[in-house]
């Protein structure tokens, strides 16, 4: 495999303290050359090394989301691990962490073993899998964590449902503890979701929609907290979208608990107004909450209370969501559209500079899994994102690589897009030439 | 004015004017309804259908009888149960339907905001009667009809709704309704039904049954949607509820003397209200439903009109 010259970028990473023109020299599925010197580049990389231009591109760590569904294995009409690896690299991401809520559920070191050589046999995006914490996600026995965790597990969840007792939770922490991996809570308390639908709120009042109030979020966050405390585990909050739970999660940091936490593009951009149309596409678990909350969502992302953005990519079928509200499946997919919307609603009006956004998405993502991804650095993989941040689109569901269309931000105007997708030293994706990987 | 909507789905969006328009025009239908001759022209060769996904008697007979007293053919197509998993959805449904030439599709649906959906995807009128929690706006209309009849005005009454407003589609059309044309309202019910904010409708909040009788000129009965509830009682007991808030007679004793009784039924007797009271002198149940279907001709009538000039 020829080594490649990623030439004259403006290079970004933040943590690494790279900023400005430079080129980067993947050799061998590694970053071997990081800096500003062209004819070293040239040198590291060899005779026959091919050319990248970035000239007018920034070029950053490959981005990592840590919050994905495939539905294959069960609902495969949704998205397979083909068509969703396919829209991650199409969206800038080198690495996606696939949830276990799949038809069976992932709760055994076969599964996980599978999940894996599906994403190689693919070859394009890395797949890095979770297992279940509960067997069958039944939230009753733990799942064999040990087993999954040798077979290439790097955390554990039950998503989609917070893991029920405190007792349970209790046990899977301190056993995760053991295996050197997080703990990924989705968390809302069963009993107080009821048959809600949307967030609480007049919005739900005047809809006549059955409310979901922020404290079925609030009193799980504060328990997971709690638990986390009493057992040196470290619990993963998913999908903050209340503020509330930024402010829970901001006060255990601070006293030392092993908590991290990651929120979504649509918390961070979306309220509960948007539903007054019914319109299913808006309908995700936990439910887009009022503007306050997506304020603190955002500022706790800037305080770094939040360390991650993830994008919950959750496929739906287009029939699915033509139901009416209450009757459709939450969720909604967001691998390719994640970047543009950070993009424009973020850091075009000033709200947060590319240096604040970009660890969300590449380093810390990659320290709460232990993935050892997500920098600029010599030794490292060689995931490269190349992004033209001033190139204005429109957002197309129906050009999505996704199988499904359940977009909420469908024919937004949009700035901001990924160019190319390097994975492991290879191009994977192109915006030129779409057919590369 | 000039009625321009193709659609009736809620009051919300209704303005003052459109609502007193409506009700206007109920006025002249409801001489209609004392004639011997009960059937007016006005609809002849339209074709309206019932579209019922949630089972309902007062509603769909009144819908029926008033599109038969306009003269338009009526078909009737009723499904209860929902379309969650198997089975037909309500777009397909209804754009077969549609497909057959119908003028306007009157739906009855367990899931708010389906009149919505509905309109935004056929091409001929839609009438809301009832929407899961949401809106039920003819109910609304005849609710508002029956107390201007009644009382000669709605602005500066107090209008007291009464039991389940969490659940209740009916609260929340009398609500947008009668703030709109003037009226203060009180909803009144145990904390745990009455829903988040609802201040923000502009109506107070009361949890004294015994001020609510006082203070109100009509009182509007709500029952109890124990199919609506997730699982948990609101309330301990039925007991505890009607000892609360049931409007006994002797209750009602000590209300005004004009305080007029109104419910949208069906009556859970002896629960919200008792027999003597629901069919006492001060009860208004049964011109409520004789006025819905002058209220629904009207309805019927105007959107049936802008659909044939558009």
């Amino acid at each position: 495999m020829p080594a490649i010259v990623v030439r004259n970028g403006e290079l970004l990473d933040p943590g690494e303290n790279i900023s400005g023109l430079g080129h980067i020299v993947a050799k061998d599925g590694h970053i071997t050359y990081v800096g500003p010197d062209l004819a070293q580049a040239r040198m590291v990389a060899g005779p026959d090394a091919m050319d990248f231009d970035a000239e007018g591109l920034m070029v950053v760590p490959g981005l990592i989301d840590m919050h994905v569904h495939f539905r294959e294995p069960g609902n495969e009409a949704e998205e397979t691990v083909a068509s969703g690896s396919l829209a991650a690299v199409a969206g800038g991401f080198t690495s996606v962490v696939c949830m276990a809520n799949t038809d069976p559920v992932v709760d055994t070191e076969a599964d996980i073993i599978s999940a894996r050589q599906k994403s190689e046999l693919v070859g394009l995006a890395n797949i890095f899998p979770v297992g279940a914490v509960t067997a069958g996600r039944r939230g009753e026995e733990l799942a064999e964590m040990a087993q999954m965790a040798r077979g290439g597990a790097v955390a554990f969840s039950d998503d989609g449902t917070a893991v029920p007792t405190a007792g349970l939770l209790r046990r899977a922490l301190s056993y995760a503890k053991m295996l050197g991996r997080p703990i990924l809570e989705h968390c809302e308390d069963r009993s107080l979701i009821g048959e809600g639908v949307m967030n609480e709120d007049f919005v739900s009042t005047t809809l006549g929609l059955n409310g979901i109030p922020d404290e079925a979020e609030d009193i799980i966050v504060a328990r997971d907290v709690a638990l986390a405390r009493l057992t040196g585990g470290h619990i993963h909050i998913q999908h903050v979208s209340t503020a509330n739970a930024v402010a829970i999660i901001r006060s255990a940091k601070e006293t030392g608990v092993r908590v991290t936490a990651e929120v979504t593009p649509h918390h961070l951009t979306l309220n509960s107004d948007c539903l007054k149309t019914y319109d299913p596409v808006f309908r995700v678990s936990p439910p887009l909450r009022t503007q306050t909350d997506v304020l603190a969502c955002r500022q706790g992302l800037k305080d770094g209370v939040i360390d991650a953005i993830a994008s919950d990519h959750a496929p739906h079928l287009e029939e699915e969501k033509e139901l009416e509200f209450a009757f459709s499946p939450p969720g909604m997919i967001g691998l390719e559209s994640t970047l543009a919307i950070l993009s424009t609603e973020l850091v075009e009006p000033g709200f947060f500079t590319w240096s604040e956004i970009l660890p969300a998405l590449t380093a810390h993502p990659s320290d709460i899994l232990n993935l050892g991804r997500g920098r600029l650095r010599l030794g490292l993989p060689a995931d490269i994102t190349l992004i033209d941040t001033k190139m204005r689109w429109q957002i197309d569901k129906h050009r999505f690589h996704s199988r499904s269309r359940n977009c909420p931000f469908d024919r937004r105007e949009v700035v901001g897009r990924v160019v190319a997708t390097m994975v492991g030293g290879k191009v994977k994706f192109s915006l030129s030439n779409p057919t590369v990987s | 004015m000039q009625w321009t909507r193709r659609h009736l789905l809620g009051l919300e969006e209704l303005s003052a004017e459109e609502i007193n328009f409506i009700l206007e025009r109920a006025d002249s239908f409801k001489e209609v309804c004392t004639r011997p001759n009960k059937k007016v022209p006005a609809l002849v060769g339209r074709t309206i259908v019932n579209m019922f996904f949630e089972n309902s008697t007062r509603t769909n007979i009144s819908f029926q009888l008033a599109a038969r007293r306009l003269s338009a053919d009526t078909l009737m197509f009723s499904k209860a149960g929902t379309s969650i998993a198997k089975g037909e959805t309500m777009l397909d449904t209804a754009r077969n339907i549609e497909a057959m030439g119908v003028d306007v599709m009157v739906l009855r649906h367990g899931a708010s905001g389906a009149p919505w959906k509905l309109a935004a995807n056929v091409s001929c009128a839609v009438v809301n009667a009832g929407d899961g929690q949401h809106e039920h706006p003819t109910q609304a209309l005849l609710d508002l009809y029956t107390i201007r009849e009644a009382r000669g005005r709605i602005a500066g009454l107090t209008v007291g709704i009464v039991g389940d407003i969490a659940h209740s589609r009916v609260a929340r059309s009398n609500i947008w309704g009668l703030t709109k044309l003037g009226a203060r309202v009180m909803v009144v019910g145990p904390t745990t039904l009455i829903p988040r904010e609802v201040e923000k409708m502009g109506v107070e909040v009361c949890h004294d049954m015994d001020h609510a009788v006082r203070e109100c000129d009509v009182l509007n009965m709500l029952r109890i949607q124990f199919e609506r509830q997730d699982g948990t009682n609101p309330f301990p007991s039925i007991r505890e509820y009607k000892q609360m808030f049931s409007l006994t007679a002797e209750r009602l004793a000590r209300g005004k003397p004009d305080l007029l009784v109104m419910h949208p039924g069906p009556v859970n007797r002896g629960i919200e209200i008792s027999p003597e009271v629901a069919d006492g002198p001060k009860s208004l149940i049964l011109r409520q439903v004789a006025n819905g279907l002058a209220v629904r001709m009207a309805v019927l009538q105007m959107v049936a009109g802008v659909a044939a000039a558009s």
